[in-house]
């Protein structure tokens, strides 16, 4: 699969959103999925971003960016303020797992939620030969990775039933981006979800 | 700090003769408003930023004057070529508000009725009465739209003001250390620092200037009093600890901690200069800010009357003007469906952050304006 700008993910979460829809993307780094958005779609858009360096960079891309930590909620959002809540390739580094969960569908109508898959083959064969993993979707050594929590697809849809959460649609892809269609908990990297409450 | 200074600046005056309607039901039958431009004003009249000063700021916002050369703007490390408020690119306006007491129409300005200063007689000014006489400043210039208004502070409350009163002619806000209304503290600060001045002997019901005093103690206490509160407690901790200017106690009253020297030549220098009845007037335009009172105490309603895209930023360690105050900004502007980006600058220095020159906190400025097109 050919993405425009080298994450696979953002390729589905574009083909999700409806021109002129209302965007909130956390932890969304220098902004370039929402720039993406408001170019490819027409969206309002704004992001949220912990890191200084990051915000600066977010800013410069002309994207609206709000200085603000994950872990303490999203307070400065109303209720139902937005159509899709975007958080890409983070759930993995917030702690409060189903803190985040709930208040993205506080804000939103829909949560998109992208995370690397732990028990990924190569994942689990790096295991079995003694080291932690290292790949395209989790491009960390141990010492230097800002991810707390270590989740399957498996783990994250138990979650999902626990919580009410409505899995719309899933899409798991490869290391090279490409779709994974069968044992996806063992050969798909990285997993891209459309959740919605149970209502 | 990268970038020049503007260099040698001239200040200006305009007149105006159209009575100015107040906040408080009084008329100002007319006024002088003195400011400063830097850069050039384009062919399109589409690059004008205006700066609006805090409390006890002025119109000189950057560079010097000819003559007195270590008399540099209170925002010069901002402003110029190659700075954030890049002067090849914008035209850059500072004006002195009214009570100020820099040169435009202010208490210590003569009353024409009179021929006497204004003293107590000069009617009280709000944020809103501001911005409407910036406004015609701004006619007079020939600019219908601003390409940005930013402040800090209280600056940064004029630029707010802006946004919701004249929604038409303000592109971008830049809201700096602000509040989009005083906290009971905030007020409780600014009673404290009036009462210096109001019970100071030399006050005379704030017609001093007749009796060839001023309330020189008073003023010097708010000003002690209002410095505390602009300064962090970690910043007033390294800078001072409890250091003592002679190595042991003297059991007096006299300076012994290095931060008393600080504050009382903080105190005497500000009470050296500047006019107690626009240090009055100031606190209590800063008191009455509310632009949501008008929608009942709703914030968001009032946002949504804004067109402009809004640039906000607090310091980490402003407990005067805190980042939570920033955030209901935010929070508003978001719910209005405005768009807002948000930056909390990790600076040690308080409320007095905004004044820093800081690579990060200039760099989140500059790269804003950047997107800016005049």
């Amino acid at each position: 699969m050919t993405n425009t700008l080298g994450r696979a993910d953002f390729d589905l979460i574009t083909a999700w959103i409806a021109p002129g829809d209302r965007v909130l993307d956390l932890g969304c780094g220098d902004g370039t999925l929402l720039k993406h958005l408001i170019e490819t779609r027409g969206v309002h858009g704004w992001g949220v971003e912990i890191d200084d360096a990051t915000v600066l960079a977010a800013i410069r891309n002309g994207i609206n960016v709000i200085q603000g930590n994950l872990e303490k909620g999203l307070d400065e959002f109303a209720d139902q303020a937005f159509d899709h809540v975007v958080l890409s390739r983070t759930l993995q580094t917030v702690r409060h797992t189903e803190g985040i969960l709930r208040e993205m569908l506080r804000v939103g109508r829909e949560a998109v939620v992208s995370f690397p898959n732990f028990a990924y083959w190569k994942n689990l064969r790096s295991v079995l030969e003694g080291r932690m993993p290292v790949s395209e979707d989790l491009p960390y050594q141990w010492y230097d990775s800002p991810n707390v929590r270590f989740f399957t697809l498996l783990d994250f849809e138990d979650l999902c039933a626990r919580m009410g959460l409505v899995i719309r649609e899933r899409h798991v892809l490869d290391e090279e981006g490409n779709p994974v269609e069968d044992e996806v908990n063992f050969l798909g990297s990285l997993a891209v979800y459309r959740l919605t409450l149970n209502r | 700090m990268p970038g020049q200074s503007v260099g040698v600046v001239e200040s200006q005056r305009a007149h105006f003769d159209q009575p100015l309607h107040l906040r408080s039901g009084s008329v100002l039958p007319a006024y002088e408003l003195v400011y400063e431009t830097y850069g050039t004003l384009n062919a399109a009249r589409s690059n004008a930023i205006l700066v609006c000063h805090a409390l006890s700021g002025h119109h000189h916002v950057a560079g010097h004057y000819a003559d007195q050369p270590d008399n540099i703007g209170w925002w010069d490390n901002i402003v110029g070529p190659g700075r954030p408020l890049d002067t090849d690119r914008f035209f850059i306006v500072g004006v002195n508000n009214l009570g100020g007491c820099h040169g435009s129409t202010g208490p210590s300005s003569l009353n024409p009725a009179t021929g006497k200063p204004w003293g107590a007689a000069f009617p009280m000014v709000a944020v809103i009465d501001w911005v409407h006489a910036q406004a015609r400043l701004a006619d007079r210039l020939g600019i219908e739209s601003w390409a940005a208004i930013m402040g800090g502070s209280l600056g940064g409350m004029q630029a707010l003001r802006w946004s919701i009163t004249y929604p038409e002619r303000v592109r971008n806000a830049i809201v700096i250390a602000a509040a989009p209304r005083l906290s009971a503290q905030n007020i409780a600060f600014n009673d404290v620092a009036r009462q210096a001045i109001l019970t100071d002997p030399d006050f005379h019901g704030g017609n001093y200037y007749e009796y060839g005093t001023r309330p020189v103690r008073g003023l010097r206490l708010a000003r002690m009093l209002g410095h505390i509160t602009y300064l962090s407690d970690d910043q007033m901790g390294e800078k001072f600890g409890r250091e003592l200017r002679n190595s042991a106690f003297s059991f007096g009253f006299g300076v012994e901690f290095e931060v008393e020297s600080y504050l009382r030549h903080q105190g005497d220098k500000f009470a050296g200069h500047f006019d107690a009845n626009t240090y009055l007037l100031m606190t209590k335009a800063l008191d009455y800010f509310d632009p949501a009172r008008e929608d009942n105490g709703n914030l968001t309603a009032t946002m949504a009357r804004s067109k402009a895209n809004f640039l906000i930023v607090s310091f980490s360690t402003d407990w005067r003007f805190s980042p939570a105050r920033s955030k209901e900004m935010v929070a508003a502007l978001l719910a209005a469906g405005r768009d807002v980006s948000y930056a909390e600058i990790g600076l040690n220095f308080g409320h007095d952050s905004f004044l820093m020159d800081d690579a990060h906190y200039h760099g989140v400025i500059d790269a804003y304006l950047r997107n800016i097109k005049p």
